[in-house]
């Protein structure tokens, strides 16, 4: 297998097919790449040299100096692509996107073409994405060599997808979240490099926390298999699957053939492998978001957190149909929290504070409840609700008379606060903290939610979404328990 | 080209992997049968009878199972009753005899050659409506303790193995070692495409398989 690492971190990318057009799909690559910041060496090509963008393009791959370049990116059509590989291999290129189509997608012709691209690759050693791609994102190397946007902050998922909408939806979610990306890549027709290739690099990837990947089509599940487990056992895996909807029983003349849909067998290799899968692109970068950002609790015992009562009920109601345990609160830490809290506190699991909270409550129940050997996770509901208030009467006609400067301002160091204890306490005790609002959504420039951004971690926009990323990483730690890792 | 063997071959070759199947005899006669059983003393009365070969697959639609059979003479009068049923096109046939076994939980298990996965596992809760209920978990083949462990806390009918109208609760270890066992049966039996055994019943919380289909590919040149 070729090394990717000039796909993701090259020294110098030469573009093929770069135009002058800002609507032609050369022109936009350029462009992401300079706007991203990419620092390497980047040489458009093109039949009509000139300037684009403030640099010279040259009219051939041979006027590239030796050894300038290790990445080439294709948009340029079928037909002349493979003297260009052959070009920039001689200029020491190893890896190559090929973002133009016409290949197996486009008939028989196509195929065909495809077919010697592969072997070309293989004769030269060039690690090939692609073809019919939207490109590839590294965070490391500000590279956005992509024929589209956007590009995404900094951060330790990688993503591969089999499909390049899915590419650009992650990295929508990550830029909206604040929870950010170490590489992204799609796959396209995938003819030489596919989604094993890629999680096996980012396994590998000391940028990287956990993979992401959107998968439609499996040809040889069993090798998915027998090569993603093991790197499942390594870094956590995020899988989203395309169709799984699909008609899946075949005629069959037994019971269990009968029985075995794509999807049913699908989802048990996945649970085999160790693969978290997710019911769907939000769900999946959410739990990869939170991969990305938490410590794995050890087991499944889950204390929610909450400043006023309903926001908590529901959190609980959302385990009733996940692996998680909303466990019975420990005498010693009730009696711990009896000495925080006035007495019309909820005494049990929902831990509803009934907006009785001082300055430091918050932040002391939440040091002690994910201290506490017999928890295992904690979700802190009602963040945010203090600086909604000083919203309204920051812009409302009283300000800043009355006293109200003040105040506002103290709602708002208290939420901010809050999204920090979250966060630093979790690191701390190695219990994830997860925090959900909708005002993540609602009002993303609240500071909970708008401080948590900016930590780079996940403000789950529901309690329901928390719980469910919180139940991908307790099943992956007790598929790795199981097993001993 | 695939065949299906009958019950009585299908039981033995899962039987020999270690999955636990009710006890039984079989003979092509009356007399046969009756000394089998006379001899066999894991096979006790109540019994079941069916008729088997391996063209025979819809046993219950053709009336071919005789159910609750209490003693020699019933056993008897329902082996002449079952090979008079036996029509040309069934080829060779034999009666199954075996001790008929309680228990209200049905499980069903299964093996089957997927064009994607290649051999996979399966187990679901089982009986007639199992098609329909579809609570069943897959797996690759060959599979560990943990994963078949992990496949019974895939199904959603958890209350099944919990103490059930007065049976004890479902003994989980005796469940993963027959699935295990199965598994087996599809990696290591040449040629094997799929197999049934629906139902495997928790008898005093252990399953014992009380039917068993097997789907065969044979070697063209055999």
């Amino acid at each position: 297998m070729p090394d990717l690492g000039a796909l993701f971190d090259p020294k110098g990318i030469i573009i093929t097919g770069v135009s002058n057009h800002p609507g032609k799909f050369g022109f936009v690559t350029l462009h992401n790449l300079l706007a991203s910041g990419y620092e390497g060496a980047v040489y458009p090509v093109s039949r009509e040299p000139g300037e684009v963008l403030g640099l010279d393009v040259l009219g051939s791959i041979d006027d590239v100096p030796d050894g300038a370049a290790d990445m080439l990116f294709i948009c340029t059509p079928p037909a002349i692509n493979e003297g260009l590989l052959r070009q920039a291999a001689a200029k020491g290129v190893t890896a190559a996107f090929c973002a133009a189509g016409g290949y197996r997608e486009a008939g028989p012709e196509g195929v065909e073409m495809e077919q010697r691209l592969i072997a070309l690759c293989d004769e030269l050693g060039i690690a090939l994405a692609g073809p019919n791609g939207q490109g590839v994102v590294s965070t490391p190397s500000s590279m956005c060599a992509q024929i589209v946007a956007p590009f995404a902050p900094a951060g330790k998922i990688a993503i591969a997808s089999q499909s390049g909408n899915f590419v650009s939806s992650f990295l929508n979610l990550a830029n909206h979240t604040g929870v950010g990306v170490s590489r992204a890549v799609a796959a396209g027709n995938a003819s030489v490099l596919g989604i094993a290739d890629y999680v096996e690099y980012f396994t590998d990837d000391p940028e990287t926390a956990v993979s992401l990947v959107y998968i439609e089509s499996v040809d040889d599940g069993r090798e998915m298999f027998e090569r993603m487990a093991p790197l499942a056992a390594r870094k956590p895996i995020v899988v989203v699957k395309g169709g799984a909807s699909a008609a899946g029983a075949r005629a069959a003349a037994s019971h269990t053939g009968a029985l075995a849909s794509d999807d049913a067998v699908f989802d048990g290799m996945c649970r085999q492998a160790g693969l978290i899968r997710a019911r769907d692109v939000e769900e999946a970068f959410e739990a990869a978001a939170t991969f990305a950002t938490q410590p794995l609790p050890d087991g499944d015992r889950v204390v929610v957190v909450t400043t006023v009562g309903g926001w908590g009920v529901a959190a609980v109601d959302a385990m009733a149909d996940t692996r998680l345990d909303p466990a019975a609160l420990p005498d010693d830490l009730m009696a711990a929290i009896d000495e925080k809290l006035p007495p019309r506190w909820s005494k049990n699991n929902p831990i509803d504070m009934a907006g009785g909270e001082t300055r430091d409550t918050v932040p002391e129940i939440l040091q002690l409840v994910a201290e506490h050997p017999d928890v295992d996770a904690v979700v802190l509901l009602g963040v945010g609700i203090q600086s909604n208030t000083a919203s309204m009467m920051r812009n409302g006609p009283f300000f800043p008379d009355h006293g109200l400067e003040r105040i506002v301002g103290f709602h708002e160091r208290q939420d901010t606060r809050y999204a920090e204890a979250a966060a630093e306490i979790s690191t701390a005790t190695g219990t994830p903290i997860v925090v959900a609002t909708e005002l993540a959504n609602a009002g993303p420039d609240n500071p909970a939610p708008a401080t948590l951004h900016a930590l780079g971690r996940l403000c789950h926009a529901s309690a329901g979404r928390a719980v469910r990323s919180l139940h991908h990483l307790a099943g992956y730690s007790a598929w790795r328990q199981a097993r001993g890792l | 080209m695939s065949i299906t063997l009958s019950e009585a071959e299908s039981r033995r070759v899962v039987s020999r992997y270690g999955v636990p199947v009710s006890p039984f005899v079989t003979g092509t006669s009356t007399a046969e049968v009756l000394a089998a059983v006379e001899t066999d003393a894991s096979v006790t009365f109540p019994v079941v009878a069916k008729l088997c070969g391996r063209a025979i697959a819809h046993k219950t639609e053709r009336g071919l199972v005789r159910l609750r059979i209490a003693d020699n003479d019933a056993l008897a009068a329902a082996c002449d009753e079952l090979l008079s049923k036996a029509v040309p096109d069934d080829g060779e046939v034999e009666v199954l005899v075996s001790t008929m076994v309680d228990g209200n939980r049905e499980l069903i298990a299964g093996l089957n050659d997927d064009p994607q996965f290649g051999m996979t596992v399966m187990v679901g809760i089982g009986g007639i409506l199992a098609e329909a209920i579809r609570d069943v978990s897959f797996r690759l083949a060959p599979i560990t303790e943990v994963d078949a462990a992990e496949m019974l806390d895939d199904l959603a009918t958890q209350r099944l193995f919990g103490e059930f109208r007065g049976e004890p609760e479902a003994d989980r270890a005796a469940i993963v070692e027959a699935l295990v066992a199965l598994a087996r049966v599809g990696v290591e039996e040449p040629g094997l495409r799929s197999a049934d055994l629906n139902p495997l019943i928790l008898v005093d919380g252990k399953p014992i398989a009380v039917d068993a289909l097997l789907e065969i590919e044979e070697d063209d040149d055999a």
